[in-house]
């Protein structure tokens, strides 16, 4: 495992706001196309932490690279490397399906030819072509997240953030949902996921479990059910809270 | 350049889908001029007007008679003595006040000239030129027939009064009144909305995460509303002159100038109150409440702001609009240049610079 590329790599990280400490001396490492989970209950801080590693708040001390940039001084360079997605599909309502991927490919500077030719080539993977021209808000919850993860990942970043991604759906929409992620990961992408959902914890090669701004376990899921002792996912989350 | 253009081409994406947004941007400032605008230059009909007859001689029964049959005044009853003018006009309904001096005929007859006083309630500045106007063509066109029996002309002389108004302020305040309030609203309401709506649906944490700078971000969404107010400024300026008469009587380019500054001014203030605002409800009552209202009572557009109590004309003068206003006034209706606005100029650009200050120190703040 630890002859594989390290595409994050965070030492002591560090964020503190006034005298709160968010994130107390994050220390781990995902490697390249890895699909890494993290996990934690509300206000353990991973919003923090990710905020971090996209380059949208700078920390307070540690040392923190992001695709091969430091998070004090390159963001700008970082943002170009990854691509984000949150709970809430980040699609726009009033655009087409074509319009929304096409001001998302602008945005990260891909060229007009570059973001037809890959429309074409999504659409038809998703079996979606006949939908180009509809509007997102006609579409319905687990189109829009497929799509939402596509667009995230449509100028081929080298790692992609998932901030709660299948917030609201139903299990089966969930679970072809990651077949779109490991999809992704086989094309050597970094997948960084955060989820309330147990079942999905199970899908990730690692897992990282946060209690009061502070990483309580880092391993397998296979690695942590031996550990703790448990049969599930579910198990391993509730005794690590609460031991804490 | 060319990522800042697909944001553009998206927020008018965003305009062009979104009846409401059509509706407000150019719907309500044609509505808004036309109502303004007919409002206040409506037709004569039926106007309460009382006479004080000091001579009740053959002629001023004549004149009167002329004017009550005309089809736009009324009779509103007959006064006795200059103290009844002042209470007539309390009482509320009556709007002008014809004066004729003693023994008008004789001295019409003899020194070939009478006095007619006309007294009006200017407090509605347009209805009372208006009504003046009207009677002084009533008496001319009596004049002009009596003087063709006649070799030696007389002469009536008309005089008028406006009372409460008397410089007539308020006619066509109404285009410079509009264009303010319209140009705040486009600007400075539609921008904190549409920044509040990527708030609102996550969208703008995509676009901070992306490689687009935040100023980048800010002027995507600002410079379509930029654009369309500019369009709304021309359609007002244009509707108000062909339609209503209001002249342009100094430079066009120094009025289109001036003109976007004060977008500029509004659309920082847009840019503020989306810092402040966290959903697209709140963008709009902050927009409601800090800036419509003010605009309409406070920048002198209906009421005029000597007229006010100290309080309220310390907000006045805190108001935007109220030099934009004063700025639109000069130039397109007196017709003066730069040298006369440059002070009101100044403190706009002044409050420009402080809102942009503002909106990006809280920016800032809010990335954390």
């Amino acid at each position: 495992m630890n002859t594989r590329e390290v595409i994050i790599d965070v030492e002591n990280l560090v964020k503190k706001f006034g005298s709160f400490v968010a994130n107390d001396h994050l220390t781990f490492q995902v490697y390249k196309g890895e699909i890494f989970g993290f996990l934690g209950a509300n206000g353990a801080g991973k919003t923090t932490a990710i905020r971090i590693l996209c380059g949208l708040s700078t920390p307070t001390a540690g040392k923190i690279w992001v695709a091969g940039f430091d998070a004090f001084h390159q963001t700008e360079q970082i943002k170009r490397n990854i691509g984000y997605m949150s709970q809430r599909f980040s699609l726009y309502d009033d655009l087409t399906v074509a319009e929304n991927i096409a001001f998302y490919g602008g945005i990260y500077g891909m060229s007009r030819k570059e973001i037809k030719e890959k429309t074409e080539v999504l659409l038809n993977k998703l079996e979606f072509s006949s939908q180009k021209n509809k509007l997102i808000s006609d579409l319905p919850l687990g189109w829009k997240q497929k799509l939402a993860f596509s667009v995230a990942i449509f100028h081929n970043p080298k790692i992609v953030f998932l901030d709660e991604p299948t917030g609201g759906v139903d299990p089966i929409t969930r679970r072809s949902f990651w077949d779109l992620i490991y999809e992704a990961a086989e094309n050597g992408i970094t997948v960084f996921v955060t989820t309330h959902y147990m079942d999905e914890a199970e899908y990730c090669n690692r897992v990282s479990i946060m209690v009061d701004g502070k990483i309580a376990a880092l391993d397998t899921p296979e690695g942590l059910k031996n550990a703790w002792n448990a049969n599930n996912m579910d198990e391993v989350f509730l005794k690590i809270t609460r031991k804490l | 350049m060319k990522r800042f253009f697909g944001f553009v081409k998206k927020e008018f994406f965003h305009i062009i889908r979104d009846p409401r947004t059509l509706v407000i941007l150019f719907g309500i400032p044609i509505v808004e001029i036309m109502l303004f605008g007919y409002v206040i230059t409506n037709e004569l009909k039926d106007i309460p007007v009382a006479v004080l007859d000091k001579s009740g001689d053959e002629v001023t029964v004549e004149i009167q008679n002329k004017i009550y049959s005309s089809g736009f005044f009324l009779r509103g009853g007959n006064l006795y003595s200059e103290k009844e003018i002042e209470k007539a006009f309390r009482k509320g309904h009556i709007k002008q006040v014809i004066v004729f001096e003693a023994d008008f005929s004789e001295k019409l007859e003899k020194e070939g000239t009478a006095h007619i006083e006309l007294i009006t309630d200017a407090s509605d500045a347009n209805t009372a030129s208006m009504i003046v106007s009207y009677t002084n063509a009533i008496i001319q066109d009596y004049m002009s027939y009596r003087n063709r029996q006649l070799q030696m002309p007389l002469q009536i002389n008309v005089e008028t009064r406006m009372q409460y108004n008397p410089e007539l302020k308020g006619s066509y305040m109404f285009v410079p009144g509009t264009m303010a309030l319209i140009l705040m609203l486009i600007s400075a309401m539609m921008t904190s909305i549409s920044i509040a709506r990527e708030k609102e649906l996550g969208t703008m944490e995509i676009l901070l995460v992306s490689p687009l700078n935040p100023l980048q971000i800010v002027l995507g969404k600002v410079a379509p509303y930029f654009g369309l107010s500019i369009i709304n400024a021309i359609t007002i300026v244009t509707l108000g002159n062909l339609v209503f008469g209001v002249p342009i009587n100094g430079s066009i380019v120094l009025l289109m100038t001036l003109v976007m500054l004060f977008i500029l001014m509004a659309l920082s203030l847009g840019l503020l109150i989306s810092t402040v605002a966290k959903s697209q409800q709140q963008a709009m009552f902050l927009s409601m409440f800090v800036l419509m209202l003010p605009t309409i009572l406070l920048s002198g557009f209906i009421f005029p702001i000597e007229n006010m109590p100290w309080l309220l004309q310390v907000l006045a003068n805190i108001m935007p609009p109220k030099y934009f206003i004063i700025i639109l006034k000069n130039i397109m209706l007196k017709g003066t240049g730069f040298e006369y606005v440059w002070k009101e100029t100044l403190i706009l650009i002044g409050m420009t610079v402080v809102f942009i200050g503002l909106s990006v120190k809280k920016f800032k703040i809010r990335l954390e």
